[in-house]
């Protein structure tokens, strides 16, 4: 995998962003609006009622795994459409016929999603502090997390994009699979608050892993310890790049 | 003139089992118009595709401009725009960024009186900040000329360029593909329009059921193959042909009022005389006479019906 094409990544890059600032107003509005119910209603008509966990407000608790749940979501929706529209328009041709590497297409697209979803992840963020006063321990850690899991789930997105043969297809993991194993993996509750099996079985969930380091970030602790989170991040790395590179040498859903 | 590209032995099997293309070769010679002809399903788009590196080839080889295109994939390429038979583009993009777009991505720097220079050839300046959704069919396959053009390729793959357009629009493509000649870029054509290759080609290669069948220059080609049909307008109608014309390959039309006599124009003896001669003897008068020389597409039926045949 080499890259030499600078122009294309820059040129696919831009495209992608265009593409985002088109759908601009939705694309930022929906995250505010999002976030804002989820603290009204989790954060304010719940959460008043709820004792602190492991110190922490819950309003305040809640925050790691809210920015988390909509990373998750657009990093994945912005990889797999972005690489999934040009198969279903046929435009994937100029692609596909261009003189780029895989690893120059992979930086292009997944770059640009990255970006998207750490916008949102900003976003995010910034609106929380309109509801809770929130102190994060390990600022640079936090925004490295935010990277790492943004490309990760980027490029598990894009996997999903060249997977995918329909719209359903595209849709049915982030939404019948990531959905429900974020809302268990603990980021409106911790690890701790269930009782056995379910406790055990809970850390069998990978997310839990992801939603707990970037929850450490914050508070300085999480379910598990941080080492156990970096794995995981970092074995979803290089299960997703070896899946692509098969995916680009065997020409998978690509390439006749 | 030198060879752009090389082709040898190229071979594509589906997992299905299908074989779209049977070992071809060919050379395309830098600078020529070549149209490659073949029925729906022949392997003109198979062939297309695997240059272009859309799909992979089972075996064989393809060097684009001297490089290979499996090994130095970037440098062939680089060499080759193309124009897909499908009308695919960004709707939502304007003509102008989707043409810098293109350029990008083939790895060339923003040049933007280039950009302007083909647009204004493909009479789409005006459109420039239309989005494409906004085109009309024909301007769309202008844009994605425009987008194949956009990084100065040696070689332009057209597969099917008039494919469903009216036939105004066919003509201004087969102008515009002439002025594109004159600026030295190689055209690789695929249509099953014969017309459009015996207008516009240098060369013609006719593919079927995934075997390069014949490559020729057009006009020897015409010269080699083409019959030619003599039509004999008589004084009086007959109701039958007289068997004293046996010798002739003829066939009566318009109620009896015509005979029509096919022959080889290259062959030493055409008949033509002879059969004038018997028809006085047998006081058949004629007051019209006229030559058709056959066309690329009677060349081309008869080139794939006698394939099936065999």
């Amino acid at each position: 995998m080499s890259i030499q094409n600078l122009r294309a990544i820059a040129a696919i890059y831009k495209f992608e962003l265009h593409r985002f600032r088109r759908t601009l107003l939705t694309g930022l509005l929906v995250p505010v609006i999002t976030t804002s119910l989820y603290f009204v209603v989790f954060g304010g008509a719940i959460g008043s009622r709820m004792n602190e966990i492991d110190g922490i407000p819950y309003a305040a608790f809640i925050v790691p795994g809210l920015i988390m749940m909509s990373m998750f979501t657009e990093s994945i929706f912005n990889a797999s459409f972005g690489i999934y529209m040009p198969k279903f328009t046929g435009t994937i041709y100029e692609l596909l016929s261009a003189p780029v590497s895989a690893a120059e297409t992979i930086i292009a697209y997944v770059g640009a999603a990255a970006t998207k979803s750490l916008i949102v992840g900003a976003i995010i963020f910034l609106t929380a502090h309109l509801f809770v006063d929130i102190q994060v321990m390990h600022p640079l850690a936090m925004v490295a997390f935010m990277v790492l899991i943004a490309v990760s789930f980027c490029l598990f997105g894009f996997i999903l994009g060249i997977w995918a043969q329909s719209f359903e297809q595209l849709q049915v993991i982030p939404l019948l699979l990531i959905m429900p194993m974020t809302f268990l993996g603990g980021a409106f509750y911790s690890v701790h608050m269930l009782a056995e099996p379910w406790r055990t079985i809970t850390l069998f969930n990978p997310i839990v892993y992801l939603i707990s380091g970037f929850r450490w970030t914050f508070f300085g602790k999480g379910d598990v310890g941080i080492e156990f989170s970096l794995i995981f991040v970092a074995g979803m790395l290089a299960l997703c790049l070896g899946i692509i590179g098969w995916m680009f040498r065997s020409g998978y859903r690509l390439k006749k | 003139m030198a060879s752009i590209i090389n082709i040898r032995g190229l071979t594509k099997r589906y997992a299905s089992g299908f074989e779209a293309l049977k070992g071809v070769d060919l050379s395309i010679e830098e600078g020529e118009i070549f149209a490659l002809l073949g029925p729906n399903g022949a392997g003109k788009t198979t062939m297309i595709s695997i240059i272009c590196g859309i799909a992979r080839p089972t075996g064989g080889e393809v060097q684009v401009a001297g490089h290979d295109i499996a090994r130095d994939y970037r440098g062939a390429r680089s060499a080759i725009g193309l124009v897909p038979q499908e009308l695919s583009t960004d709707q939502f993009e304007r003509v102008i960024d989707t043409v810098t777009f293109s350029r990008g991505l083939f790895g060339k720097p923003r040049n933007d009186a280039y950009v302007e220079k083909i647009l204004r050839d493909l009479s789409l300046w005006d459109k420039r900040h239309s989005k494409i959704l906004e085109l009309s069919g024909g301007m769309k396959r202008r844009v994605m000329i425009a987008k194949a053009l956009s990084h100065e390729p040696r070689v332009l793959f057209l597969d099917e360029p008039t494919a469903g357009v009216d036939v105004e629009l066919r003509r201004d493509m087969w102008k515009l593909i002439g002025e594109l000649r004159q600026t030295g870029v190689t055209i690789i054509l695929t249509t099953h329009y014969i017309e459009e290759a015996e207008e516009m080609a240098d060369r013609v290669g006719v593919i079927n059921r995934g075997e390069l069948m014949l490559v020729e220059e057009k006009t020897a080609l015409m010269k080699k193959l083409g019959k030619k049909t003599l039509t004999i307008v008589l004084i009086d109608p007959i109701a039958t042909l007289p068997p004293e014309l046996a010798d002739w390959d003829l066939s009566l039309h318009a109620e009896g009022q015509e005979i029509e006599y096919i022959f080889d124009a290259q062959a030493e003896r055409t008949g033509v005389s002879s059969l004038l001669r018997r028809l006085g003897d047998l006081g058949l008068g004629y007051k019209d006479l006229n030559t058709r020389q056959s066309s690329l597409e009677d060349i081309f039926v008869s080139l794939v019906h006698q394939e099936k045949a065999a």
